[in-house]
């Protein structure tokens, strides 16, 4: 008997083919690890999602060449999918173009602030997220994470991050 | 070329971990280590291009761990020892000062993957020359310690700097003087004058203090090939 002839060979074709709008809602829900509110969508990492063949492929775009988190945001990534049933992933990076603060959404910038970080803005735009004032000090201009730097407000005296625009 | 520029990103790295725990104060700690993460993440990004171009089937691991100190092509200035808090940092901008119009040349390269990869190098570098300038203007414009350290670690750093324009990267010295230079007047520093000029690192021939460092850095994966984390 011809391998065809068998009762529901088709939905096991159908099933092998990966859903594209289903693996794009997955892997949209994917959270960043450094700034647990953004998605990955949501502060431009995430590029594309494609189906290629029977394999999910996801390009993300690094932020900065040291952020550390990026192995850890390829890993979730997988486990996400896999979870989803999309047991083949191909994850890429691609350098080009370039990241830059410009590709987080504007829904992302209200979201760090609410979180206690300064969306990125010119250093002179830089408002407390606490308070709300202007001017604040600049304890360090590198933070916790390379994306950050450690501000001090003038007014309240809460020390909080700011998003380095970049 | 390529792997010259991807050995200088990672030595420096090296050097600056060896801050990490020991910098003067905890921002600084920080600080040092953020910006050893951005030149390691240049390296790792760079090695991988040059194993892609190269076409042998090498990553970046096998470029950055199996290659013995006389195929490395890092600059003699990134390899000297990082000595005190003002050398390290005199250090940090006579590089800074070269990376940066070096990313701006690069950044506009027919390869868009080295293009991609030098457009976010380059805000990296200006970020990190505002960290290394205002650190050098504090100590040389600082007290009689902190001004004589750094104008000893200029003298001693000098004659490592001219080699870093060569052939494709000579037109890169009239920016990196100009900085350089403007930087110093505002440290009150003096520019050395007729220093003797070292060369020797893009043909693979380093001073002493490149070996050790490759050991320290190389022997997990030649003890322990392929070994992961």
């Amino acid at each position: 008997m011809d391998a065809t002839d068998l009762p529901g060979i088709e939905m096991v074709i159908a099933a092998t083919r990966p859903d594209l709008g289903l693996a794009r809602e997955v892997v949209g829900r994917v959270i960043d690890p450094e700034i647990p509110v953004l998605t990955i969508g949501e502060l431009g990492i995430l590029s594309e999602v494609a189906i290629d063949g029977g394999e999910v492929v996801v390009t993300i775009t690094p932020t900065y060449s040291g952020c550390p988190a990026l192995r850890q945001i390829e890993d979730e990534i997988r486990s996400h999918l896999a979870q989803a049933g999309f047991d083949r992933v191909i994850v890429k990076t691609t350098n080009t173009p370039a990241w830059s603060t410009d590709r987080l959404t504007p829904g992302a910038r209200a979201k760090l602030a609410a979180f206690g970080i300064a969306p990125p803005t010119s250093i002179g735009e830089v408002i407390c997220p606490q308070c709300a004032a202007g001017a604040p000090r600049m304890v360090s201009r590198f933070g916790s994470t390379a994306c950050k730097a450690l501000m001090v407000c003038s007014q309240c005296g809460e020390p909080f991050d700011w998003f380095k625009e970049f | 070329m390529l792997l010259g520029h991807a050995d200088d990103n990672l030595v420096l790295a090296q050097q600056l971990g060896g801050w990490i725990s020991r910098a003067p104060e905890l921002e600084e700690d920080i600080a040092l280590g953020n910006i050893a993460l951005d030149h390691l993440g240049v390296a790792r990004a760079l090695y991988t291009l040059a194993g892609a171009v190269e076409g042998r089937g090498h990553d970046e691991d096998d470029l950055a761990m199996f290659r013995d100190e006389h195929d490395y092509r890092n600059l003699l200035l990134v390899e000297q020892p990082n000595g005190d808090f003002a050398n390290t940092m005199v250090r940090q901008l006579f590089f800074d000062s070269y990376q940066v119009p070096l990313w701006e040349d690069l950044a506009s390269s027919e390869d868009l993957e080295l293009a991609g990869i030098a457009a976010r190098a380059l805000k990296e570098a200006r970020y990190h020359f505002r960290h290394s300038s205002g650190w050098v203007i504090r100590l040389g414009d600082g007290t009689e310690e902190s001004a004589s350290r750094t104008e000893r670690a200029v003298d001693a750093l000098w004659p490592f700097t001219e080699e870093m324009f060569d052939g494709a990267t000579a037109g890169y010295r009239p920016s990196w003087e100009r900085t350089v230079v403007s930087v110093l007047a505002e440290a009150r520093l003096s520019v050395p004058e007729g220093s003797h000029q070292q060369s020797g690192g893009r043909e693979g021939r380093h001073s002493e203090h490149l070996a050790s460092l490759l050991a320290e850095m190389q022997w997990m994966q030649r003890t322990y090939p392929g070994l992961k984390w």
